[in-house]
């Protein structure tokens, strides 16, 4: 089988509703962090509280929240918070994944021990393993993001050791082996351009996962500090005002909500046009 | 089958004792010295030591490790600070709610999930498959916890039906316990059933496009008849699986679930022993959803098993 030219998948990609549907919700939040300052009418962090518990209106377009601040802005806000979250979880999580499931893939001594970590670590439910290691380091960006990476690396170190798997055995590794290369050079050059679809594909799903778990965090308090506006915070300060003012939690939730949607649908769209068979669960 | 099932069992002992060195490690994750951070800004340097010393934090690291599994083997989970009680007695008193709300958020799961999973399989393309599938998508990315705010502002502060928040036991007052139970739980299952939803649909393509549903549909027989009784098992061995993970995933929101509605269970406790950093309850509950998911998924396994008699001979 020839390989497919790179403006081939590319065509492929932009031709698949789901992927471009994703992307286009992505770029919203993406804008919107970007330019959080022109986008956002008021100042997030400015307590107004004359203006608290305002519904929505030309002025404050989501209302204001219990302390008066324009819910507006802090979703807009907000999302930087979510997409730094998400990116960052994602990127670590594909390293960490890429160096133990390359390891367990291909050292068969470290396969066993490495996986049984990873077993173990799964055994958490994933989001009371985040709260756990929260309440350990405390609040703050930096710990949610340690948190989450802890918890969503070993998914994808499984992923890659599996793809390693099916590769490691096959005739044009061997020849690589018999040409003399050595194991890192293969790992590099044979191994690893065939883990980038599955690790796009899952680094799409952990995007969303990571930005929902922040927003959990977030919620139950043990997130990022409350005085940072994230979508999750913002929500927590709604369920306490939820009988008089429901646009509080209800925006900050459906920004969420269209994000973890774009994010899937990029995914499954991935996941169609990169390989049919990778299923994620 | 037997041997299958031995393996299976010893092969929780590898994993908890990993899912105990994680617990045993979140201690000395705590920034600094651990010990001024539980005791708090107040503490003179002669209560610092003599707690140290009583959490034995003072000995080799892997002293320690060794004397935590030794004290977990026994059941013993240390002393709230707080509570002023052994963490295993506040574990048990808050066990009820939790499961609870978890096995009647499975229930919804399952009874949303595995249907419209189905209906939609067995005609794809249809109306059907498109409207069920468009749900189970919106229905994974909806957050759950967002969910429950939306339905207490709609069901209970604006139609009054249903309370907002709180918890009756099922074995005091079923009446009211289904009456509280009846928001967490649906908001709580909601997102199982469409990731449910979604897997029983692939499992269902899959079977039907088996050669003994062609054998089936060449002797005559209805539509119905095939999907009920040639596909309908089959496609449900996967799903059995699905249900395991689902499990686990319950028993996380749960414990989110549980803040939101004001239900008095092991997420309250965690969250309210993080605020006052009593450490050893933190650890406990950690611990205890860890067990019980192993415990479900080994549970699964052997269902798995027990469904599919294919699998005995692997």
């Amino acid at each position: 089988m020839t390989e497919p030219g790179r403006s081939t998948w590319l065509q492929r990609l932009a031709r698949n509703r789901s992927v471009v549907a994703g992307l286009a919700l992505l770029l919203a939040v993406v804008l919107a962090a970007a330019f959080a300052g022109v986008v956002a009418t008021h100042d997030p962090a400015r307590l107004d509280p004359p203006k608290r518990l305002l519904p929505p209106s030309v002025e404050h377009y989501l209302g204001t929240d219990e302390f008066g601040r324009d819910v507006w802005s802090l979703v807009v806000h907000g999302s930087r918070v979510s997409l730094l979250v998400g990116l960052t979880t994602m990127l670590l999580t594909s390293l960490g994944g890429v160096v133990i499931g390359l390891a367990a893939g291909y050292g068969r001594r470290l396969d066993l021990v490495l996986m049984r970590v990873m077993d173990g670590l799964m055994a958490f439910p994933a989001i009371l393993l985040a709260i756990a290691l929260m309440a350990a380091r405390g609040p703050g960006v930096g710990n949610v993001i340690f948190a989450l990476s802890v918890v969503y690396t070993p998914r994808t170190a499984m992923l890659i050791r599996s793809t390693v798997l099916g590769i490691r055995d096959l005739d044009y590794v061997h020849a690589a082996r018999a040409l003399g290369r050595r194991d890192l050079a293969i790992a590099a050059r044979h191994i690893l351009p065939n883990c980038v679809g599955p690790l796009l594909v899952q680094g799409s799903f952990i995007f969303a996962y990571a930005i929902l778990a922040e927003a959990i965090l977030g919620f139950l308090g043990v997130g990022v500090p409350p005085y940072v506006p994230s979508w999750g915070n913002v929500i927590a300060g709604g369920k306490n005002v939820i009988r008089e003012a429901f646009w509080v939690s209800l925006f900050p939730g459906l920004a969420l909500t269209l994000s973890g949607l774009g994010l899937n649908l990029l995914g499954d769209g991935l996941r169609d046009t990169l390989d049919p068979r990778l299923r994620v669960p | 089958m037997t041997a299958y099932l031995v393996r299976r069992v010893l092969a929780v002992i590898p994993v908890m004792l990993v899912v105990v060195t994680v617990v045993f490690l979140l201690i000395h994750l705590i920034p600094g010295d651990p010990v001024a951070v539980i005791l708090g800004p107040d503490a003179t340097p002669s209560q610092i030591e003599a707690t140290r010393a009583q959490l034995g934090l003072d000995r080799p690291l892997y002293e320690q490790l060794g004397a935590f599994y030794v004290r977990v083997l026994r059941g013993d989970l240390g002393r709230s600070y707080f509570l002023n009680r052994p963490v295993t007695q506040a574990l048990w008193e808050r066990a009820e709610p939790t499961s609870l709300l978890t096995l009647s958020a499975l229930l919804v799961a399952i009874a949303i999930g595995v249907p419209s999973g189905l209906i939609a399989g067995a005609s794809p393309g249809s109306a059907w498959d498109r409207v069920l599938m468009l749900a189970a998508l919106l229905g994974v990315c909806v957050p759950g916890f967002w969910l429950s705010l939306n339905f207490i502002y709609f069901f209970a502060v604006r139609l009054g039906w249903l309370p907002a928040g709180g918890y009756a036991s099922v074995f005091v007052d079923p009446w009211a316990a289904l009456r509280y139970m009846a928001l967490p739980a649906v908001s709580l299952g909601f997102n199982q059933s469409a990731l449910i939803a979604r897997i029983a649909r692939s499992c269902m393509l899959e079977v039907l496009q088996q050669d003994y549903i062609r054998t089936a549909r060449a002797k005559g027989l209805s539509q119905g008849v095939v999907i009920v009784g040639h596909a309908f098992r089959n496609a449900m061995v996967p799903v059995v699986t699905v249900i395991g993970i689902t499990t686990a995933v319950l028993i996380g929101g749960a414990v989110v679930t549980e803040i939101v509605f004001n239900i008095p269970g092991l997420g309250r406790l965690i969250i309210s022993a993080i605020l006052r950093r009593d450490y050893p309850v933190v650890q406990g509950v950690v611990l205890v959803t860890a067990a019980a998911y192993v415990l479900v998924n080994l549970v699964v396994d052997v269902l798995y098993v027990v469904i599919d008699p294919r699998i005995r001979y692997d």
